[in-house]
């Protein structure tokens, strides 16, 4: 979905964890190949200059900081920057997959989510879902706004036209610091929520 | 030596609670042939599979899960296959669930003749508990020990009668990884030929990892 959304002449590299770098759009019907999918297990096609490696050399490009911005969902993000996607307490567990590796590893990571969850809270003083990982997220893109992550706290960069600050703030779990400017979200920076784990290295 | 077998004879070798690893990430690279007769030609039990995923509810793991003979999991992602999910609601501790990457690298060095690594990867989380924690440069890491399997089960496009590998597209994955990290250590290929007959600068699994070769049938 994120490579739905990379403007034109913008040239990323765009890596499934399963081991492919180089990923290029679905496979047309018909010409599915079953040797090249996606973690989803869908069939997808290659770009040229693609390249195909293992597990542990492609999370050797994860782990080892190659990977230049990573764009996932959360269920949970916190004004330290603590990311919770990976497991509802109570609920069926269906394991952290890449994740995990994945936000410790990117040198950038955006969260890419639905602001609440129906009414509730999101972004948190602390998130109360168990980690994905601690310290990680850099910005958190949603419906109604652009925040950085900063050490001082969550500073609102952007709204989206229709909300006010207040409207943004009430939504909020956590302190929004206000810089003297706020922009106007631009829509290809609008992702909504549940986003398939996608990235760019 | 000989190396080409039916699926029913290798995993003869397979004994009550041995550690299997599995290769495949969902349907990809997913040993169908021999985790079939595992389920159908051999009746040990009490196994531990390790893989990534534990395949989904249309491959054969789901099925050999069924018979109750699979009683320990080691994986990163269960979601595509409900048994696994219960099993580990029904057993507490029966499924051991790390970063994917993490698991990919136990593999890698249990192959590599390392006892273990300090990784960033779960620092902060439930990943940690109980694990050596030890700070490098500023940074804490976590110490992951290797893992080892008794027999590996792992597919490949194409095989020679060595045993040399090449696995088409994005089916490495696991697989590749598993070649060196078992005793014994079972591929099925969809295609086998003569020694000689794949270029070696293709060949994914060097044949020295290969101990038996069975023609892949699903």
């Amino acid at each position: 979905m994120v490579a739905d959304h990379v403007p034109d002449g913008v040239q990323v590299v765009l890596q499934a964890e399963l081991g492919i770098l180089g990923t290029g759009p679905a496979a047309e019907k018909g010409k599915e190949d079953k040797d090249i999918v996606n973690a989803g297990g869908s069939c997808i096609t290659v770009l040229p200059g693609a390249v195909f490696v293992d597990s542990a050399a492609s999370f050797a490009i994860i782990r080892g900081g190659h990977v230049d911005v990573t764009v996932l969902g959360a269920l949970q993000v916190d004004e330290k920057g603590n990311l919770a996607n990976w497991m509802v307490p109570g609920k069926k567990v269906p394991g952290m997959g890449g994740a995990m590796d994945l936000v410790v590893g990117a040198k950038r990571v955006i969260v890419a989510m639905e602001h609440t969850a129906k009414g509730n809270h999101k972004i948190l003083r602390e998130c109360t879902f168990p980690l994905t990982a601690a310290g990680v997220v850099d910005r958190i893109i949603t419906d109604m706004a652009v925040i950085d992550v900063t050490p001082d706290g969550l500073l609102l960069r952007e709204i989206a036209e229709g909300y006010m600050v207040n409207d943004v703030q009430e939504a909020t779990g956590a302190p929004l610091i206000l810089p003297e400017e706020i922009g106007v979200m631009k829509t290809n920076e609008c992702f909504q929520g549940g986003l398939p784990k996608v990235w760019k290295g | 030596m000989e190396k080409i077998t039916t699926a029913e004879n290798a995993v003869k070798k397979i004994k009550n609670g041995d550690t299997l690893l599995v290769g495949g990430f969902l349907q990809a690279g997913s040993p169908e042939t021999l985790i079939r007769a595992v389920l159908e030609a051999s009746s040990a039990d009490m196994l531990t599979v390790v893989s990534n995923d534990t395949g989904t509810a249309e491959t054969n793991m789901i099925r050999l899960m069924e018979t109750g003979r699979v009683t320990s999991v080691v994986a990163s992602y269960i979601g595509a296959n409900p048994l696994t999910g219960k099993m580990m609601i029904d057993a507490p501790g029966s499924v051991t669930l790390f970063p994917q990457g993490t698991l990919a690298e136990k593999l890698r060095a249990a192959g590599a003749g390392l006892a273990g690594f300090y990784t960033p990867v779960g620092v902060g989380t439930v990943v940690e508990e109980g694990k050596d924690k030890r700070e490098f440069d500023g940074r804490e890491y976590l110490l992951e020990t290797a893992l080892r399997g008794d027999v590996a089960l792992i597919r490949a496009t194409k095989a020679d009668r060595f045993g040399n590998c090449f696995m088409r597209g994005s089916t490495k994955n696991f697989g590749a990884v598993m070649a060196p990290a078992a005793d014994y250590v079972v591929v099925e290929a969809e295609e086998i030929v003569e020694v000689g007959e794949i270029d070696p600068e293709l060949v994914t699994v060097p044949g020295i990892f290969v101990d038996a070769l069975v023609q892949a049938e699903d």
